[in-house]
């Protein structure tokens, strides 16, 4: 059931793997093909290298490296700890405040400082709606990896609304620079609370309308059913997580089994695939569960707007950050999965080593295992539903 | 073209040219028109403006992309089988452009007055699937050839429906000139086919839900004729980057292009012929006449055009196996039934 052998990293034809259908003439061949680096729907520069038997997938071999930045590197080049903010941005760009969270959340816990709670509710709202921001890139282009082009405009349209949000706080709108150690850059604007009052209201509408316009459209379901099925225990063996996992039905979510922030005293509950389509793990159940992901985000963010105490905005930390010689590994629930870093401090006013454990770099392993023997249709939607960024793969 | 019968060789050529020329003007002014509407019902679904700043709501945008086209660097891949990625796009064409000659545009203008209409535009559109194969196999590409093959599997499997159709229309017209089945629906829009035709009340009344049944089929196999959404595997950007004409740019790629158009409106127009009257008017002798013939045909084609555009613009695209699934399963054990209900009626 679980595949252990690792993978060629070069596809070796075997002759006679296939079947000939009338004897000595007609020879038959597995075909190579090459998806990517610059193909319409591999999200990014990731290469996969497939073997086919005419439209049936024997083989695929994901080449990635495209877009290495030499992230963990450069970490441990700066002039200190805050540095290296802005490139935590850049590994996951679809969704930087969650990038920005884990590694803010190592520093903070490896000085042993208490930020003040109303950056700790901030800091929810912001990872939120970056959340669902995010998930809206993932099944907008997973609409287009359907062929369906439309939703993907819609969900742009959504996005735009959050992104306006994050320009009124802090000025950026795609790689923020936002969370700071000890706590935010800038408060919160005035008109924050009432514009995200306002678009939690009239979100859930638009979820509706997605789901009437795409996920429960019948073409749809039939091509995302029962296809791409992770079981349980595979997802569980490639270390798996975020809505990939949960869409296996394994019920696991960083923000409640591994509490950071204020997660804990707001009420929601991790969104579980069900095959209701099909089978539990397939693609339409990924799907699904980021559907189902952003109308809890909204719920999360309703509650913690309403909860949201006054006070200062960044915690009292001295000048310059000099941890004590340590390590630390700390974890958040991002769009894509568990984002961990592991910081290791020499007593120095840098970094002495930051690793990053990459969701999307993880998610994409599972990719060969849930592939073979699909359609090429089908891998450009199981590709679609692992929802890669390759930033991160890469970093 | 009776009137045209004693000018001699030469006035009769000349006569021949100037009358099979005729659609072809009417293609690409098709083209313009659909070209931008194409573009502003996909913005409209989508919920933005598309082209606001070349004349009025951007009217003059598609002539700007056709002298785009024009001036684009002509490429052909060193690799590529030279002789036939040239001659490909121009077999597309012709195969389209073939269909054209035997559609009754009004009652006075059909280029081909020949009594095997419907046959014969079943029988030159395909090839149309000569030309895709060809293209996809000169470009020396492997998506190009996945692309081809898969049109080629798809075009061949909808060929069965949309003939099954039109040969309902047949057996309840009586005919298989055009210009023919067309004149046996004039008297108004409850003369259709689609409605049952001129027949009797209770055998029209007993038909309807099959020639219904007909024309939807008909609508759907013809979306996969053409390959438009939900059908468009052969050139489904996500899966093929462009399919059979990866390859191809500049004039070429137009070529491809304007072909798509001018088929969507022969699928559309021989649908229009069969069931929805033809150049009839939907008001019997009301606003009838040559003139009017020619814009109740135009308007009726391309309400059908514009129903393809808005289904590309919602719908996803199906999976090969289901696509083959669709055909050879529901479409054509529906049309079976169909013809035999038809036929029983019609002898009753």
């Amino acid at each position: 059931m679980i595949e252990t052998k690792t993978l060629p990293t070069q596809y070796v034809s075997r002759p006679g793997a296939l079947s000939t259908s009338s004897g000595k003439t007609l020879r038959t061949d597995e075909m190579i093909i090459n998806m990517g680096p610059q193909h319409p729907s591999t999200h990014g520069v990731l290469r996969l290298e497939i073997v086919v038997d005419g439209e049936i997938i024997v083989d695929v071999i994901p080449h990635i490296g495209y877009l290495h930045r030499c992230f963990e590197k450069h970490a441990e080049h700066m002039t200190n700890y805050q540095q290296v903010i802005p490139y935590c941005d850049r590994l996951d760009y679809c969704a930087a405040i969650n990038e920005e969270h884990s590694y803010v959340l190592a520093v903070e816990r490896l000085l042993k400082i208490e930020v003040p709670e109303r950056v700790e509710y901030i800091r929810v709202i912001m990872a939120e709606l970056q959340r669902i921001a995010s998930h809206l890139i993932a099944v907008g282009t997973f609409g287009i990896d359907a062929g369906a082009f439309t939703p993907f405009l819609y969900a742009f349209h959504d996005r735009e609304l959050i992104l306006d949000l994050f320009e009124m706080t802090c000025g950026a709108r795609l790689l923020y620079n936002y969370f700071w150690i000890g706590g935010l850059s800038h408060d919160i604007p005035p008109q924050f609370i009432e514009k995200t009052k306002a678009f939690c209201k009239y979100f859930p509408a638009r979820i509706k309308e997605f789901n009437d316009l795409l996920t429960y459209n019948e073409i749809f379901v039939k091509r995302t059913a029962n296809v791409g099925v992770l079981p349980k225990d595979v997802a569980l063996n490639y270390a798996c997580s975020g809505p990939m996992l949960r869409g296996s039905g394994v019920n696991w979510d960083l923000r409640r089994d591994d509490p950071y922030s204020v997660y804990h005293k707001l009420e929601w509950e991790p969104q579980l695939g069900k095959g209701e389509m099909g089978t539990v793990g397939d693609v339409w159940d990924r799907h699904i569960v980021r559907m189902r992901e952003m109308e809890v985000s909204v719920r999360i963010i309703e509650q913690a707007l309403s909860a949201l105490p006054e006070g200062n905005v960044q915690a009292a930390i001295p000048k310059r950050i000099r941890p004590d010689a340590g390590e630390i590994y700390a974890r958040t629930e991002t769009p894509r999965g568990e984002l961990g870093f592991y910081v290791v401090s020499d007593g120095s006013g840098t970094p002495f080593r930051v690793k990053g454990r990459a969701p999307a770099f993880v998610n994409l392993s599972a990719l060969p295992a849930i592939s073979r023997g699909a359609m090429i249709a089908d891998l450009v939607l199981i590709a679609g539903s692992v929802d890669i960024v390759l930033g991160q793969v890469d970093r | 073209m009776e009137a045209f019968q004693d000018l001699g060789f030469w006035g009769t050529l000349l006569v021949t040219v100037i009358l099979s020329a005729l659609p072809l003007v009417f293609i690409l002014l098709y083209a313009f028109v659909t070209l931008y509407m194409e573009m502003k019902v996909a913005a409209h679904v989508q919920d933005r403006l598309a082209y606001m700043r070349t004349g009025w709501h951007g009217i003059l945008q598609p002539v700007a992309d056709i002298l785009k086209l024009l001036q684009k660097e002509d490429i052909i891949p060193v690799v590529a089988d030279r002789k036939l990625f040239i001659l490909a796009p121009y077999i597309v064409f012709m195969g389209t452009y073939g269909g054209f000659a035997a559609i009754p545009f009004t009652s006075v203008f059909i280029g081909a007055n020949i009594d095997l209409g419907a046959f014969f535009i079943v029988a030159i559109s395909s090839l149309v699937v000569v030309g895709i194969l060809m293209a996809g196999w000169a470009s020396n590409n492997k998506w190009s050839i996945f692309g081809a093959v898969r049109s080629v599997a798809q075009m061949v499997s909808y060929e069965i429906p949309t003939a099954l159709a039109i040969l309902i229309g047949v057996m309840i017209t009586g005919s298989l000139n055009l210009q023919e089945v067309t004149k046996f629906q004039v008297g108004g829009i409850q003369d259709w086919v689609v409605f049952g035709g001129p027949l009797p009340l209770v055998q029209k009344l007993l038909i309807i839900p099959f020639t219904i049944t007909t024309f939807v089929i008909l609508i759907i196999a013809s979306l996969a004729e053409v390959n438009r959404t939900p059908f468009d595997l052969p050139e489904a950007e996500s899966e093929l980057v462009q399919g059979f004409f990866t390859e191809y740019s500049g004039m070429r790629w137009a070529l491809f292009y304007v072909a798509e158009y001018a088929n969507m409106f022969l699928v559309s127009a021989v649908a229009v012929a069969f069931f929805l009257g033809g150049w009839g008017s939907p008001f019997g002798e009301f606003l009838s006449g040559p003139v009017w013939g020619f814009f109740w045909f135009v308007l009726k084609g391309m309400a059908l055009v514009f129903l393809q555009i808005w289904l590309r613009w919602t719908l996803p695209r199906l999976r090969v196996d289901q696509l083959m699934y669709t055909s050879w399963k529901v479409l054509v054990p529906f049309l079976f039934v169909c013809i035999f209900a038809i036929g029983i009626i019609l002898v009753l």
